[in-house]
């Protein structure tokens, strides 16, 4: 995987294409997803997480390899963009021993710990606690690491939200809070869940910096999350960074979204496309996006044919790693 | 051998881990300056400093959850949870994070993670600071369940589950903070899942845990003046569970009692009924018997306190209950 230069300064259009084929694998991966589920061969519940792309390519780029991440339910973009590879993936969607959770997970708990995914919770906020317990550990060890927790607008409600940013501040340590707000918690919007509209004051009232992004601007997520996490990692206290985005799809894989204006989806997708803005950017020529285009399909069909040949697990090894020995 | 309080035996395996291992720390309400509410780290700021005895704020789910957090990372964090009643607001972190971790990732993380509490009634205190929760947390696959009753044993298991790479809910019983007992000079480490014999009988097994253990042999004391030989056994951790000690001490007796303080429908005593019917049927000489809380809120007043909870001589009538039956029934 090459590396972006870690630089808040405005990026070489080669970083950025990077960004933008990274981006294209998560939305390519996630259409393809969609396309074998509807044709019934993935089990479980899915969620993707198309039109948000951004986020997670911009905050994963600002990331040092030994930084960890805390996911969601919606988590295929984040541990794509963690580094784990399409066909890791692919396998535990399809529920084989060479998944990235050997099967154990599923979508809604992708694991990949060497690469630092800590795990994607399928509990909304269930994963923030232990994020500032990790970078407690980061801080007590003297080690320069930061620990990072992806979550949605609606995770702002629960009270683990609260309590692990009361926390984190209270103990300063090397730890961000990534909000995306994508406006629905499931198909409630935010009209009906919050009595607020800016999210930042939430984090502002436990004393926390706070950072506001449009999340469909990649190089502003990539710029603004290097800030974030140097601000932690230098030991100057936890941040809370909110990322404005938009869900394109539905909350999950076959969602109706009877509660979403029809007109609302369109527009979006006219004008928040993550990859469209950023296309536009960079005015790639035609027949690079189409090199781009046919080398992502070949990762993409070469991860559903990994996945279709993997190992099913025994059904007694539902009975293994229960206990650690 | 010296002799200890059972609080003392739990700050003793606390401090020497602390010593002996610089990823050890502890973190939890009021344990630092205070020493505890129970008095049970007392003395422990001033040796470990306030980075390794962390005081929190009374925020349940993200001490335990910044505990899990640090044990995936690397450390083996301790939290003490004030109340056993105040697990019921970090269940979450309990049963779906901690516990879960490890399974859902394929193997890839452990959790070694230790989360104290304590709990007990006969002080009243009312329903919300007193109960006893421990049968819950043994529905939880992932979660190791330690209970023990004195203080060798609480010294050498809690100091074997703060090295466990497993997440163990430890619990102690208020009301046995005060007692005294031999221990070994150096510590001892104790494996989960082994039972210990008390009393050795011939009669009638008595499986008792916490509390209950000290009421049991009180009442074995008394039913051998009516010639009663009573085998008391305490398996100290509820999961893993010493099988086959149970069992087979059973086999040995024929009878069965099972006494806890905790309440007695769908009780850790249900499943010890369940599996000596599983395993020792044909051994059994009489039903098993369950002695533990009425099924009841824990009352203020005290009379009404001690009428809900067991007693030597509620332990003492289901020993004569059982040994009063003959092999035909």
């Amino acid at each position: 995987m090459a590396t972006a230069e870690k630089t808040s300064k405005g990026l070489s259009p080669d970083t950025l294409k990077e960004f933008l084929r990274e981006m294209l694998l998560i939305r390519r991966f996630e259409e393809k997803v969609e396309e074998r589920f509807r044709a019934g061969e993935l089990p479980g519940f899915l969620h993707v997480a198309i039109g948000q792309e951004a986020v997670a390519v911009g905050v994963c780029r600002a990331l040092e390899d030994d930084d960890i991440i805390a996911s969601t339910h919606r988590a295929h973009g984040h541990t794509l963009a963690k580094g784990t590879h399409p066909n890791a993936l692919m396998a535990e969607l399809y529920g084989k021993v060479e998944g990235c959770s050997r099967g154990y997970g599923g979508s809604m708990h992708l694991y990949d710990v060497e690469n630092g995914n800590m795990g994607a919770n399928a509990v909304v906020g269930g994963g923030l606690p232990a994020i500032v317990g990790a970078a407690l550990a980061y801080k007590l060890r003297g080690e320069p690491r930061v620990a990072l927790a992806f979550f949605g607008d609606g995770a702002t409600n629960i009270g683990t939200f609260h309590e692990a940013l009361n926390l984190a501040q209270l103990w300063k340590v090397p730890a961000v809070f990534v909000c995306e707000n994508n406006h629905y918690a499931e198909s409630t919007p935010a009209h009906q869940q919050l009595p607020i509209e800016d999210l930042t004051k939430r984090a502002e009232a436990f004393g926390m910096t706070a950072m506001t992004v449009d999340g469909q601007d990649v190089e502003v997520v990539y710029r603004t999350a290097l800030e974030a996490t140097s601000h932690a990692r230098e030991g100057r206290g936890p941040v809370f960074l909110l990322a404005e985005t938009f869900r394109l799809t539905g909350h999950y894989i076959g969602d109706p979204q009877v509660y979403r204006p029809k007109e609302e989806i369109r527009e979006l997708r006219r004008t928040q496309d993550p990859l469209d803005r950023l296309r536009a950017t960079l005015d790639v020529p035609d027949d690079e996006w189409d090199a781009m285009e046919r080398e992502i399909a070949e990762l993409v069909d070469g991860s559903v044919e990994f996945a279709k040949n993997g190992t099913d697990p025994e059904p007694q090894d539902a009975l293994k790693n229960i206990y650690a020995e | 051998m010296p002799e200890i309080t059972y609080r003392e035996a739990v700050r003793d395996a606390m401090s020497e881990a602390m010593r002996r291992d610089g990823d050890v720390f502890i973190m939890g309400e009021d344990i630092a300056e205070m020493g505890g509410s129970m008095g049970v780290t007392q003395g422990m700021l001033q040796e470990f400093g306030p980075e390794r005895v962390r005081n929190t704020p009374i925020s349940e789910m993200a001490i335990v959850g910044a505990g899990v957090g640090a044990a995936m990372a690397g450390m083996r964090p301790i939290v003490e949870i004030m109340y056993q009643d105040f697990t019921t607001l970090a269940m979450e972190q309990l049963v779906n994070q901690a516990a879960k971790h490890r399974y859902m990732s394929g193997g890839q993380l452990k959790v070694p993670l230790t989360v104290r509490t304590q709990g007990g009634a006969g002080w009243s205190p009312g329903a919300q600071h007193a109960q006893q929760l421990e049968a819950w947390f043994v529905h939880v696959p992932g979660l190791k369940v330690v209970f023990p009753s004195t203080p060798e044993d609480v010294r050498g298991l809690l100091f074997r589950s703060i090295y466990d790479d497993n997440p163990v809910v430890f619990f102690e019983h208020r009301t046995l903070y005060g007692i005294k007992g031999e221990v070994p000079a150096e510590i001892e480490p104790i494996e989960l899942g082994q039972g210990r014999i008390h009393r050795e009988g011939e009669d009638v097994t008595v499986v008792a845990t916490g509390r209950l253990v000290h009421e049991a042999l009180a009442a074995a004391a008394d039913a051998e003046k009516d010639g009663i030989s009573v085998e008391v056994f305490d398996p100290r951790t509820l999961l893993p569970l010493d099988e086959e000690g149970l069992v087979s001490s059973v086999k040995k007796t024929n009878r069965c009692v099972v006494a806890h303080e905790a309440i007695v429908r769908m009780g850790f005593g249900a499943e010890v009924a369940a599996l000596v019917q599983e395993r020792a049927f044909d051994y059994l000489d009489a039903p098993v018997e369950r002695v533990g809380a009425r099924f009841s809120p824990l009352p203020f007043a005290p009379v009404m306190e001690a009428y809900v909870i067991p007693h030597e001589e509620d332990v003492l009538a289901a020993i004569k209950r059982t040994v009063g039956r003959n092999g035909n029934g």
